[in-house]
Parts: structure tokens; C-alpha cells; sequence
């Protein structure tokens, strides 16, 4: 790729993975207001998360003594490699550097390590809960990551690339194309993400009542600048399936070149894309209560089913003799 | 042959194919009765738009056999079956799938099956939207599969009715419509056989007290 060393496009990858960091508070922040206001509720402010955030990093980090180095690393791990991750997906402009370093099946990957530390972290103190919330978010992730990487095969086979900048671009050049197999791939998505970050209906983010929870579970014995990053952490992958979905599926808006101009413009319609995707999910979590747990694979058998109906109608419908 | 270079229209028939077959899906799995009423009603609905799509390109008959496909799959069956759930009181009853995961597995199997024997189909040079020959060669698969696997009569007649949405879905879109006749010919077939089915629900109920197909097996009524 000719892009691949020029030093402005580099800045450009820093400063969307900069953005990435910003705004994930800040719509976590958006779909917990509009949650309130659809329950009657005033809510809390918008800068909520940031001041969360600052508090936690200004508090003094506990840990357990029952604790090894690995509960101390964890955080920083998890927090980084999610960071990675967020950094290869196309946030404003559709070429990006870092985007031709890795695809979205080396993205899987870094979500995965993540995650894999993340249980382990849980398991490390040796309390009943940390256990319990690793071995559930190990069910829910061994089930939807098949369904990922299933609608991550389908548009692969329609784009003819894993790359992300490229599939963007590929749904950019193709305008208006009705494919069952995209729809597919979306609403089998959607479904991966709901249960991937951890909210209704697989996992409740507002409780900590002990039967129900997975990731609080997990991150119940940190405090102090690790809970920040593993918050933070969270916040970042919410967002990080949110662009995914919105700038694969509807690329329009998106930055073709690094002008000023289509920048702003690609900034404009990606706020407005995940305000509107905020406020799908809020409804939605308004609307659905928590399933039990062991309906949760049903829900993720949905999921594999409708990425596995779009692969099969991308082969069946799509491609012809 | 490039999905860029169809129609809209074209592009839309092959959506709502698969919005079809995944309404296939949805019956297979479904343990309540009046939700697998509901997706059968949905698959009917998807059937006649597709009828209506082919029409608007130029065919006019097919408007009466949208028009028909409907008010009898989507309305007045789907409200026969209702009613008879309701007048046998089942409507809150569930069924229970052995494995459901296998059920669902097993039908995505079949799908890859159908297209395998429909590929020489699809090489024939004919109209645009002949790849939805495999799709409804699945659903009429999977309608089969749906009579064997599930032990209620009522789904298995669900399963009886989506292979004939196949079927007609198969028409319709491959070689743009049968002549209206058969077209009529085979909805009132469909009809009369809702109307029956509906008798025998009625009878074996009343001789076996339950519409679990599978104690018909049994020659004698002592419980073992």
C-alpha cells in the first residue's frame, strides 16, 4: 500500500485512536442518559464517565494479598490490547496505516487476548465470584465468537479482503446494493456485540447482584486506577463494536482523503451514526429484560444461525456460475 | 453473474428469499405454537412480496396470485390455525426439541445439500433470479425435515404448509409464475387441506387426548 509510511497518515491513525479513547466515555454516558430519560429517569450528566474516571485514577489502587503479578499487569493489558484493537478500525477517514498492518481477523485476535486476561485476572484472588463471572464470560465468548468471526467471513468473501479499510472502502464504491447476506451479517453482528460488551440481554452493566452479573463479577476485586482501565477498558469496546457496525455496514460520511474538510464531515456522520446506534441500544435495553443465563446460548445459537444464513446467502444468491 | 450488476428490483426478490428461508429457520426452532403460527404467517408474507416484485416487472397475472398468496398464507390460514390452538387450548403449551442446537444444525446442513443439487440448475443460462431455485429447494427441504423432526401435529402441518411456500416461491421466482389456474388450483388445494387438517386435529385429540403424534406409535392405551 502507497500510504503505508507517510507520516501525516500515521498522525491521522494517532489522533483517531486518540478520539477512540475520548469518546468512549462519552457514549457510554450517552446510551446510560438515554436509558434514564426512557425510564422517567433524570439521570446522570454526560461528563458523568470523565469525572468517574478521574476519581477512580486520583484513588489509591487496593490489592488483595492473595493477589499475584498477574492481577496487577491484567488491567494494563487488557486496557492496552483493546486499545490496539480499537486503533485498527477505521474511525473517520477509511485509510488508515494501522489498518494495513492488521485485518479484523488479527482484531478478533487482540479482543480475544483481552478477554483471556480478563478471566484469568477474575480467577486470580481465588474469591467464589471472580470464578464464577470467568467461567460465564468464557461460556458467553466460546459461543459468539464463532458468530463473529462467521459475519467477519462474509463480508471477507463479498469485499475479497479481510482488511477493514478495504471492506469500508469496497461498500463505499458499490453504493446502494441490497445484500441478504450484509443483512444477515448485521443483525447477526448486532447480536454479538449486544452479548460481547456486556449488556442486556446477556449481562446487566448497572448491577451488582451476585447471580446475575458476568463482567462485574470479574472486575469486582479491583479499585483505584485498575478499575479506571478496566472501566475504561469497557467503554472503549462498546464503541469499538459500535464504529465496527456503523462504519462497515453504513459507510456513508466516511472520509475518502485527509482533507480538513472531509474530516469534519466524516467526524459529523460518525457522531450522528453512533447517537442513533446509542439510542437503538437504549431502547433495546429498555424494552428486553435479562435472559438466565442458560438461555444464553439460545440467544448466541440466534446469532451463529443469522451469520451462518449470510454467509450461506452470499454463496447461494450472490455468486452465480 | 454480478450481484452489481442486477436491478434493484432483482436485489430486493433475493432479500426477501432469504428473509424466507430464514422465516424457515424460525419455524424449525420454535417451541411455542402460536410464535411458529406467527413465523409461518411472515414466511407467507415474504412469499407474496416476492410475487409482487416479479409482477411489477411486467407479468400482471401474478398480482392475483400475490393478492392470494396473502390473504390465504398469511391471513386466513395462519387465523385458521389460531383458532383451532385457541379451541384446543394449547396456546401456551411448549414443545420440547430434544436438541435443538442439532435441530437448527442439521437444517443449515440440508441448505448447503440443496444448493449442491441445485448447482447445475443455476448454470442454465435462464432469468436473473434463478439462484433463488436453491433457497426454495431449501425451504421445501426444510419443511420436510420439520415433519419428521417435531412430534406436534400442528407444527408438523406448518412444516407441510412452508414446502408449499417453497414451492411456489420456486415458481414465481425461477420461471415467473405458473398459469393462473394452477395457481388457483394449488391455493385451494392448500386451503381444503388447512380445513382438514383442522378435522383431524380435532379427532386425534379426542381419541389420544394429546396432539403428540409420537403415542400414535403405541398399539395399546395402558401407559408402560
Amino acid at each position: 500500500m502507497d500510504h503505508f509510511l507517510t507520516p501525516g497518515d500515521w498522525g491521522l491513525a494517532l489522533v483517531q485512536t486518540l478520539l477512540f479513547l475520548a469518546g468512549a466515555p462519552l457514549l457510554a454516558a450517552w446510551i446510560r442518559r438515554v436509558k434514564s430519560r426512557l425510564q422517567n429517569r433524570r439521570g446522570p450528566p454526560l461528563t458523568q464517565s470523565y469525572r468517574d474516571l478521574r476519581k477512580l485514577f486520583a484513588k489509591e489502587a487496593m490489592v488483595a494479598d492473595t493477589a499475584s503479578v498477574l492481577f496487577r499487569a491484567a488491567p494494563y493489558v487488557v486496557f492496552g490490547s483493546t486499545l490496539v484493537a480499537a486503533s485498527v478500525v477505521p474511525l473517520l477517514a477509511v485509510s488508515l496505516p494501522t489498518a494495513a498492518v492488521a485485518d479484523v481477523i488479527v482484531l478478533v485476535g487482540f479482543l480475544a487476548l483481552a478477554r483471556f486476561f480478563l478471566a484469568l485476572a477474575g480467577m486470580d484472588v481465588g474469591t467464589a465470584f471472580g470464578g464464577m463471572g470467568a467461567s460465564r464470560e468464557m461460556l458467553v465468548s466460546a459461543l459468539a465468537e464463532p458468530a463473529m468471526l462467521m459475519a467477519v467471513f462474509t463480508l471477507a468473501m463479498s469485499a475479497h479482503s479481510t482488511n477493514l479499510s478495504s471492506m469500508v472502502q469496497f461498500n463505499l464504491d458499490a453504493g446502494l446494493v441490497l445484500r441478504p447476506s450484509f443483512l444477515f451479517a448485521l443483525l447477526g453482528l448486532l447480536l454479538v456485540a449486544v452479548a460481547e460488551t456486556g449488556r442486556i440481554p446477556i449481562d446487566n452493566p448497572a448491577t451488582h447482584l451476585e447471580l446475575t452479573m458476568i463482567h462485574e463479577a470479574m472486575i469486582l476485586e479491583y479499585s483505584g486506577r485498575h478499575l479506571a482501565l478496566m472501566e475504561w477498558a469497557s467503554q472503549l469496546k462498546l464503541m469499538l463494536y459500535g464504529v465496527l457496525i456503523v462504519n462497515v455496514f453504513l459507510p456513508w460520511g466516511i472520509a475518502t482523503d485527509t482533507g480538513m474538510a472531509s474530516l469534519a464531515q466524516g467526524l459529523l456522520a460518525l457522531v450522528a451514526k453512533l447517537l442513533l446506534l446509542g439510542l437503538l441500544l437504549a431502547v433495546a435495553e429498555t424494552v428486553l429484560a435479562k435472559m438466565r443465563l442458560f438461555r444464553a446460548p439460545h440467544y448466541l445459537n440466534l446469532a451463529f444461525l443469522l451469520t451462518l444464513l449470510g454467509l450461506f446467502s452470499h454463496v447461494i444468491l450472490e455468486t452465480g456460475a | 453473474m454480478n450481484l452489481e450488476q442486477l436491478s434493484l428490483l432483482d436485489q430486493a426478490i433475493f432479500v426477501l428469499a432469504a428473509l424466507a428461508l430464514l422465516a424457515s429457520f424460525s419455524l424449525l426452532a420454535q417451541t411455542r405454537l402460536t410464535a411458529a403460527i406467527h413465523s409461518f404467517a411472515w414466511q407467507g408474507v415474504m412469499v407474496a412480496l416476492v410475487t409482487t416484485l416479479v409482477a411489477l416487472s411486467g407479468i400482471h397475472h401474478l398480482y392475483v396470485s400475490a393478492l392470494l398468496t396473502l390473504s390465504l398464507k398469511s391471513l386466513l390460514i395462519p387465523w385458521m390455525l389460531h383458532r383451532l390452538v385457541r379451541r384446543l387450548d394449547m396456546e401456551s403449551e411448549a414443545e420440547s426439541i430434544g436438541h435443538p442446537t442439532l435441530l437448527v444444525l442439521a437444517g443449515a446442513g440440508l441448505v448447503i445439500f440443496c444448493y449442491w443439487v441445485a448447482l447445475p440448475i443455476e448454470r442454465l443460462d435462464m432469468i436473473s433470479t434463478r439462484n433463488v431455485i436453491a433457497v426454495s429447494l431449501a425451504i421445501v427441504v426444510l419443511g420436510l425435515w420439520m415433519m419428521v423432526a417435531r412430534r406436534r401435529v400442528v407444527t408438523q402441518v406448518l412444516g407441510f404448509m412452508s414446502m408449499e411456500n417453497g414451492l411456489f416461491l420456486a415458481a414465481v421466482a425461477s420461471t415467473r409464475g405458473m398459469p393462473l389456474v394452477v395457481e388457483l388450483g394449488v391455493a385451494f388445494d392448500v386451503l381444503v387441506a388447512a380445513i382438514l387438517f383442522g378435522v383431524f386435529f380435532f379427532h386425534i385429540s379426542e381419541s389420544i387426548e394429546t396432539l403428540d403424534v409420537d403415542l400414535l406409535n403405541r398399539l395399546n392405551e395402558r401407559e408402560e
